[in-house]
């Protein structure tokens, strides 16, 4: 009885080489030009670890000490250097272990690749040591994942997977290996792929919607562009530029947008959201039009997306198409990867000059820079304050990559950070993962070894990652290691002032001898607690080859200001 | 407002796909009131039907996120009156003279006899199978399954059909072009 409506074509087999399961592995990224992977062996990995040693001289394998920062560590290595990220781990905990930097590499649209090792195909399902259901868990975090549980099957997937986590809007991909498919034999062949019939990651341009856009353009008096990380992932720093100087319009930027325009351009206005800059988030209201370019309208840049730009039109670049109509309704829609379509956009509007329109946000800076910048950057009060931390860095560094954990630090580094180069901040955006700082600013490093990393980070987030110090060491990474010190969960604590009555709720920490674990971990330490030693601090740790600890013992209670309380319009957005 | 979608969604036939398909719902928090999944009748492409109640914003974002999911070919989203919609279910009751008049006028195939029950396959719309579930239960249901809904679009072709024209169309242009 025929159970199927379709009948089956053999297809021909040809002479190739017969490899291991594990050396195809190895050899597959080969042939993707990987250089750098980050790992952690274990026992479902052992037959990858085996094959990959003979391949020593071909491939640098970083060994992290914990896998969540082997995930970590890889998305440094891809948002500093544009390519995928590669980590192989270990199967049930070294798996799991991932699953933070996979979430966070989901919503901040990173390229990575993870290999995990899963138990023997006839133990599947037994609850066999180690064996935990991989497929399931990192459904929801990731773009793509599959299990191959034969050799021969290896190349396709791995081609498969690079395609998938590079191409369109990028995320991670996991293929999880059985051990009996690292250990089996098949015959080796790479194909690279570059066509699935499911997956079609370039949306077609669209040339209404470039016509629509460019007559909205054409006619608004107010525009602001919204510069997402869509431009840094698609290579369109020129095309933004180009477009910004033809049009005459002011651009601010979402966190991870930073650096796609330098921060001295002239038509920059600054950073969005809950603590950006007082200009895009007060005039947002005053907007005719909103070009967003590459960005996503996430809750930390819209506040109530229900008052977002209520008097503006909208225009959404965009390569997702799940992600127009999603919070705020775009009147046109340009789908497309922004190089392709940014140019399109720029070739047909007018040349325009929107100056006074820019002075608007010119006198909102200078409101802004009386009443938060020159107070939080200055030599002010008896103690050291992250402001001015970050401003001393930044002039002493210039152009480096700045990585930041998640909380006050992350906030007071985007803000006062100055960037002149794309590709040069990292930081977790989406998911929000404190502990990312260490190991994402270990991969940034070992990207681009020709570039300073200024790692920013808190007591609080150090503490989650802080083990990695061993990698610095194991594997001579020279991160510069800022840590803001305040003895605080600052962020919480900022909210526990400000919204919960000075309930300060298990956010202190009684911390360790920061000097005896940088000494411990063989890395170059210095402290600084006043305003006259800390140029000389930040000198001493430029330098100093290698890494650095820096440790800055900062005001106790600083808050980060301006801020846009959540949930609320932009505009309602606080200076005190 | 709530209102009635069914969602015809196309896929390559992979393990764990239907899983990728209903996280997008769990994720939003949207139930799914009826789901069915077979081969369609292109080679290798499977074709899910799914039933929820929602608003029409909400489901036209969930088919998007639906459709990004790497292994699913096309979701389309119809309304009721878009489509032919049919269910299948079965009974299994007590024999009684009151039943088979029901199976007459109800025009139920009879599937099954046995001395003590009778067991009743009827096709038709929800409501149909809910109405006779009713009239059958004052004389004993022991059991009773009903398959979900399967629909077919009015309009003629399958809009798949299109969507496979270009995927194909471009595929042949990469290779002429020597990209693949």
């Amino acid at each position: 009885m025929k159970s199927s409506f379709h009948t089956e074509v053999e297809t021909p087999k040809k002479d190739l080489p017969r490899i291991s399961g594990s050396e195809a592995v190895i050899r597959s990224f080969l042939a993707e030009g990987v250089e750098t992977i980050f790992g952690y062996p274990g026992g479902a990995i052992i037959p990858v670890y085996n094959a990959l040693y003979d391949y020593r001289d071909k491939i640098n394998h970083i060994l992290v000490r914990h896998e969540q920062c082997a995930i970590h560590a890889a998305q440094g290595y891809a948002r500093a250097t544009g390519r995928t990220g590669v980590c192989i781990v270990t199967s049930g905990p070294g798996a799991t272990n991932t699953v933070t930097g996979l979430a966070d590499a989901l919503l901040d649209s990173t390229p990575i690749v993870l290999i995990s090792g899963q138990v023997a195909s006839s133990t599947l399902g037994t609850d066999a040591f180690q064996e935990i259901n991989f497929i399931e868990i990192t459904q929801s975090v990731t773009k793509w994942n599959c299990q191959v549980k034969r050799a021969e099957d290896i190349p396709a997937a791995i081609a498969k997977a690079f395609y998938i986590a590079s191409t369109g809007r990028p995320g991670p991909v996991v293929i999880d290996i059985t051990k009996d498919a690292q250990a089996g034999f098949a015959e080796f062949e790479y194909n690279p792929v570059k066509f699935i019939r499911s997956y079609q990651p370039y949306p077609e341009v669209d040339n209404d919607q470039i016509m629509e856009a460019v007559r909205l353009i054409n006619f608004a008096r107010k525009p602001m562009a919204l510069i997402g990380q869509g431009v840094i992932l698609g290579g369109a720093e020129q095309e933004l530029k180009e477009f910004l100087e033809k049009s005459g319009i002011p651009a601010a930027s979402t966190l991870l947008g930073l650096s796609a325009l330098p921060t001295d351009h002239p038509q920059y206005v600054g950073m969005l959201g809950m603590h950006g800059n007082y200009g895009p988030n007060i005039k947002n209201k005053d907007c005719d039009l909103l070009i967003a370019i590459g960005m996503r309208f996430d809750d930390r840049v819209t506040g109530d997306p229900s008052n977002f730009g209520i008097n503006a039109k909208v225009i959404h670049l965009e390569i997702d198409p799940a992600e127009v109509n999603k919070i705020i309704y775009a009147d046109v829609p340009v789908l497309g990867d922004v190089k392709q379509t940014l140019p399109l956009i720029t070739k047909h509007i007018s040349k325009k000059d929107h100056s006074e329109w820019l002075n608007e946000f010119r006198v909102c800076y200078n409101i802004e820079r009386e009443d938060i910048i020159e107070p939080a950057i200055a030599r002010r009060g008896p103690h050291l304050r992250m402001g001015e931390v970050v401003d001393a860095v930044s002039k002493e560094f210039d152009d480096a990559i700045l990585v930041t954990d998640v909380g006050q630090q992350q906030m007071f580094a985007s803000r006062y950070f100055r960037f002149k180069q794309s590709r040069s901040i990292i930081t977790s955006g989406g998911l929000g993962t404190m502990g990312f700082g260490l190991p994402a600013a270990i991969g940034a490093k070992i990207g681009t070894p020709e570039r300073e990393v200024c790692l920013f980070v808190g007591d609080g987030g150090l503490q989650m990652t802080l083990q990695e110090l061993g990698t610095i060491y194991q594997s001579e990474v020279g991160v510069k290691i800022i840590l803001m010190n305040n003895g605080f969960l600052g962020m919480v604590r900022q909210w526990q002032e400000l919204f919960y009555d000075k309930r300060y709720s298990f956010t202190e920490l009684t911390n360790p001898d920061f000097e005896f674990i940088a000494k411990g971990n063989h890395i170059p330490y210095r402290m600084v607690d006043k305003h006259e030693d800390l140029a000389d601090a930040v000198k001493e740790m430029h330098q100093t080859k290698g890494a650095f600890l820096l440790e800055v013992r900062v005001e106790r209670e600083e808050n980060v200001f301006p801020m846009v309380p959540a949930g609320a319009p932009v505009t309602d957005i606080r200076l005190e | 407002m709530e209102k009635e979608f069914i969602i015809t969604i196309f896929s390559e036939n992979t393990v764990g796909l239907l899983s990728q398909i209903t996280t997008v719902f769990t994720q939003r928090n949207i139930n799914i009131e009826s789901i069915t999944a077979s081969e369609s009748a292109l080679k290798g492409i499977y074709k899910h039907t799914i039933m929820v109640k929602n608003d029409p914003e909400k489901v036209a974002n969930l088919v998007k996120q639906i459709e990004k999911k790497v292994d699913v070919l096309k979701a389309f989203c119809y309304s009721p009156s878009e489509v032919v919609l049919q269910e299948l279910a079965l009974y299994k009751v007590q024999r009684s003279r009151n039943v088979e008049e029901l199976v007459r006028k109800h025009n139920v195939r009879i599937l099954d006899i046995h001395d003590d029950y009778i067991v009743l396959e009827k096709t038709g719309h929800r409501e149909e199978i809910v109405d006779l579930y009713h009239m059958l239960k004052p004389y004993g249901i022991y059991q009773f399954v009903c398959s979900g809904q399967i629909a077919i679009i009015k309009s003629k072709r399958e809009l798949l059909d299109e969507y496979l024209s270009y995927v194909n169309e471009k595929h042949k242009r990469m290779i002429e072009n020597n990209e693949i």
